[in-house]
């Protein structure tokens, strides 16, 4: 089995709407509807936490009632939806029988793992023969990591977070909100209260994680939140190269899903995360769909690199800006990123690349796909400290039209307090043309086929950052939501 | 092979923009058929009404291939059946690569012919062959469909993509404008290579330069969206001496 056919859903991608949408049925352990210090202690009681995390978990709580009483639910991204109603929301549902880390594959339920092979995702040995290494997240509980032993090996440390919080407390301790302050935005505050799971990854000095680490999320309750917490980190002269894939059922309610993922690359480190968000986008007139509200964030020291690479084809409001502190000198930040709005969807994403060491480097490439009634914004800030002597960032914001009834709209923020700083910033807009179409028709392609090559061609700027399985389900997933927006 | 009967067409929601106005032609099997006119005279309307673009309306008349009329078919349905345009101003699609695009090509028509696909392992011994032949720089090959490319380069690429698809009625849009006479041999070298009982060209051209290389059954002549004559190889030789200014005068007195 190669790579390909194990990670590419093509079968499951090959006929238009929505394709992750079924439901699995199993019994699910749910805390009441409702946020309050109560729930946030149930949490932290089912998973048996150490008194230092719940402390944090309440004092974060309290800082987010204060948020909410002073209404500072963030309202400047270009996105409109009607105001969430906090107490309506489950916080906490985990398959039953999973309050307790399965062990292995056989405690795991086997509904649950046909799920996950309906979704394509390698949970079984075979995913050793893929290269991959899988931590698969089920609402709020991480059901199984793969290959943790052949990795413990090299001492790297790839689980979920609660297991993390179990046997590397001293690791979790030291980093969990040392990039990402509980104090950081409204969503990070109500992460840092109620989240439930995630993944966490550690790779010792000078090791290169010889596979690509993968996690993948799902959403199956109705009216539940999804709230991970991802901790990586990669230590002096790590590599590490990390997955991440999203999906969830076809529900006419709207779910919020409001994760926090850290990424801290110690000198000479490098981080390459990606993203493919397949979030249910909600129905063609705009019904349901999942809320995205996603603080990333990573640390770059000396000479350390973080790339982060985004394909967004997914939920109904996305509100995402992966960014990098360049906090040693000589530090690299990347940001590659597709992001699709089709139908009703809102796309509000962007990045930050915060230059304060010396000779750092940032580069910025984003795109930006509406179709339908689709609006997407790229809001990118770019913020060069008094330090940062010869900081460089290029940014290069394309947006493409699909039709006439959707918006592109572009909203960058410089703040240059160093001059010796080098910055370029190239725009554009363009329209799938009808030259374009016709050409590639005129030598046997459908309308359909030759809108999907023109729209992957524009983009592969930034699909050609990820890893060749990821590339390959990338360019299917535009193709599957573009579908009904062309022709 | 290809009959078009008192063809009408024009602009696609523009009122009185009629470009062709009654065109009759008979392309049989095998034959090479070339179209020679004057700037505007409406030969890339034409080329681009047979293989189905969209910005133009027939208003009257019919095209058949094989006894079938094809107006009602889209562009891609039209090439499954074998019809092929060279254009005469490539599109430039950024990001797609010519190995791609025309593997695409090639499967979408062995697809609807319920073909097997060419294996990668063939279509790439076939292209790398195929780029040799036409001359085209290998390393432009890698980058992006057209973009970039200059006019000759152009020209060479839509070279690559008829000899690759070997088409059944193949229609070449002054491919041979801008071209130096070495790129005009390659031209003309794959048309005749192609040549077959089975194959049928129509070629566009401005000047009767690709002509003495690439010798036509029949040369009609296109003033104002009509043909205005008709004849063998040597009417082009004429229409070299003399120039379309009595064709011009002629159409201008019967308008
Ligand atoms: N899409 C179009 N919209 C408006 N006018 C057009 C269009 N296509 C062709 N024309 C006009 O029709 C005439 C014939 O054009 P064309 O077929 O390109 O001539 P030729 O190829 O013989 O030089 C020209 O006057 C041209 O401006
Ligand atoms: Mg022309």
């Amino acid at each position: 089995m190669t790579n390909q056919n194990t990670i590419s859903r093509e079968s499951d991608l090959s006929g238009g709407e929505y394709k992750w949408g079924f439901v699995t049925d199993i019994e699910t352990d749910l805390a009441p509807k409702g946020l309050s210090e109560d729930i946030v202690r149930l949490i932290s009681a089912k998973k048996e936490e150490p008194e230092w995390l719940l402390e944090y978990r309440l004092k974060a709580y309290r800082h987010w009632v204060e948020l909410e009483k002073s209404e500072a639910e963030p309202t400047w991204a270009m996105i409109d939806y009607p105001p969430i109603d906090y107490q309506d929301i489950y916080y906490y549902a985990a398959p039953k029988g999973t309050n307790e880390a399965p062990k292995s594959l056989d405690d795991v339920d086997p509904e649950m793992l046909e799920t996950f092979e309906k979704l394509g995702i390698p949970l079984q040995e075979r995913a050793a023969l893929a290269g991959v290494a899988v931590d698969a997240v089920f609402d709020s509980v991480s059901v199984v990591t793969t290959m943790e032993k052949q990795l413990g090996e090299l001492g790297i440390i790839f689980c979920s977070f609660s297991n993390a919080v179990k046997n590397h407390p001293e690791l979790v301790k030291k980093y969990l909100g040392s990039v990402v302050p509980y104090t950081d935005n409204f969503f990070a505050s109500l992460n840092a209260a109620v989240f439930s799971d995630g993944s966490f990854v550690y790779i010792p000095p000078g090791v290169k994680c010889p596979i690509e680490l993968m996690t993948y999320f799902r959403i199956n309750t109705e009216g539940s939140g999804q709230f991970e917490r991802t901790l990586i980190v990669a230590d002096k002269g790590a590599y590490v190269s990390y997955l991440e894939g999203c999906t969830a059922p076809f529900r006419k309610t709207s779910q919020l899903h409001a994760a926090t993922v850290e990424l801290v690359a110690l000198d000479d480190s490098e981080i390459k995360y990606s993203t493919i968000q397949n979030w249910f986008p909600g129905t063609k007139d705009g019904e349901g769909g999942i809320y995205n509200f996603v603080t990333k964030r990573g640390r770059a020291d000396k000479n350390a690199k973080i790339s982060w690479t985004q394909v967004e084809t997914g939920s109904a409001i996305t509100w995402k800006y992966p960014s990098v502190i360049l906090k040693g000198d000589n530090s690299v930040g990347e940001f590659f990123s597709v992001a699709l709005a089709n139908n009703h969807q809102q796309a509000d994403t962007g990045t930050k690349m915060i230059h304060i060491g010396k000779n750092t480097k940032s580069t910025i490439v984003s795109k930006g796909i509406s179709a339908g009634k689709g609006s997407n914004t790229y809001r990118g800030q770019v913020q060069i400290m008094p330090g940062a002597e010869n900081a460089v960032n290029h940014t290069q914001c394309d947006s493409l039209l699909v039709g006439d009834e959707c918006g592109a709209h572009t909203v960058p923020y410089i703040e240059v307090r160093n001059p010796t700083a080098r910055l370029e910033h190239e725009a554009s807009t363009s329209k799938v043309s009808d030259d374009q179409l016709f050409y590639l028709m005129a030598r046997g392609l459908s309308e359909e086929e030759a809108h999907h090559m023109i729209i992957t061609g524009w983009s592969r700027d930034v699909i050609k950052e990820l890893p060749f399985e990821f590339a390959l389900e990338a360019s299917q997933l535009l193709k599957v939501s573009l579908e009904g927006a062309v022709g | 092979m290809l009959e078009i009967n008192n063809l009408h067409a024009s602009v696609v929601d523009i009122e009185n923009s009629e470009i062709l106005n009654g065109i009759n032609l008979k392309v049989g099997k095998g034959e090479v058929h070339a179209i020679m006119g004057p700037n505007g005279s409406g030969k890339s309307t034409l080329a681009n009404v047979l293989m189905g673009r969209p910005d133009y309306l027939v208003t009257d008349g019919d095209v058949t291939l094989e006894g079938e009329s094809i107006l009602e078919l889209r562009p891609d349905q039209r090439a499954h059946l074998g019809m092929f345009l060279a254009f005469q101003y490539p599109a430039e699609i950024p990001g797609v690569r010519p190995w791609q695009f025309l593997k695409a090509a090639l499967d979408s028509k062995a697809e609807s012919r319920g073909e097997d696909k060419m294996s990668v392992r063939n279509f790439s011994k076939l292209f790398d062959e195929k780029v040799e032949a036409v001359g085209i720089n290998p390393n432009l090959v890698k980058r992006s469909l057209n973009e970039g490319f200059s006019g000759g380069e152009k020209k060479r690429n839509e070279m690559l993509q008829l000899e690759v698809l070997q088409p059944a009625l193949a229609i070449l849009d002054e491919t041979d404008s801008g071209l130096d006479v070495d790129a005009l041999r390659i031209v003309a070298e794959g048309v005749n290579s192609m040549r077959s009982p089975e194959r049928s060209f129509i070629v566009v051209t401005h000047y009767q330069r690709l002509l003495n290389y690439i010798t036509p059954d029949v040369v009609h002549i296109l003033v104002k969206g009509k043909i205005v004559k008709t004849g063998g190889a040597d009417l082009a030789l004429e229409v070299e001496k003399d120039g379309y200014q009595e064709y011009l005068e002629a159409a201008g007195a019967n308008a």
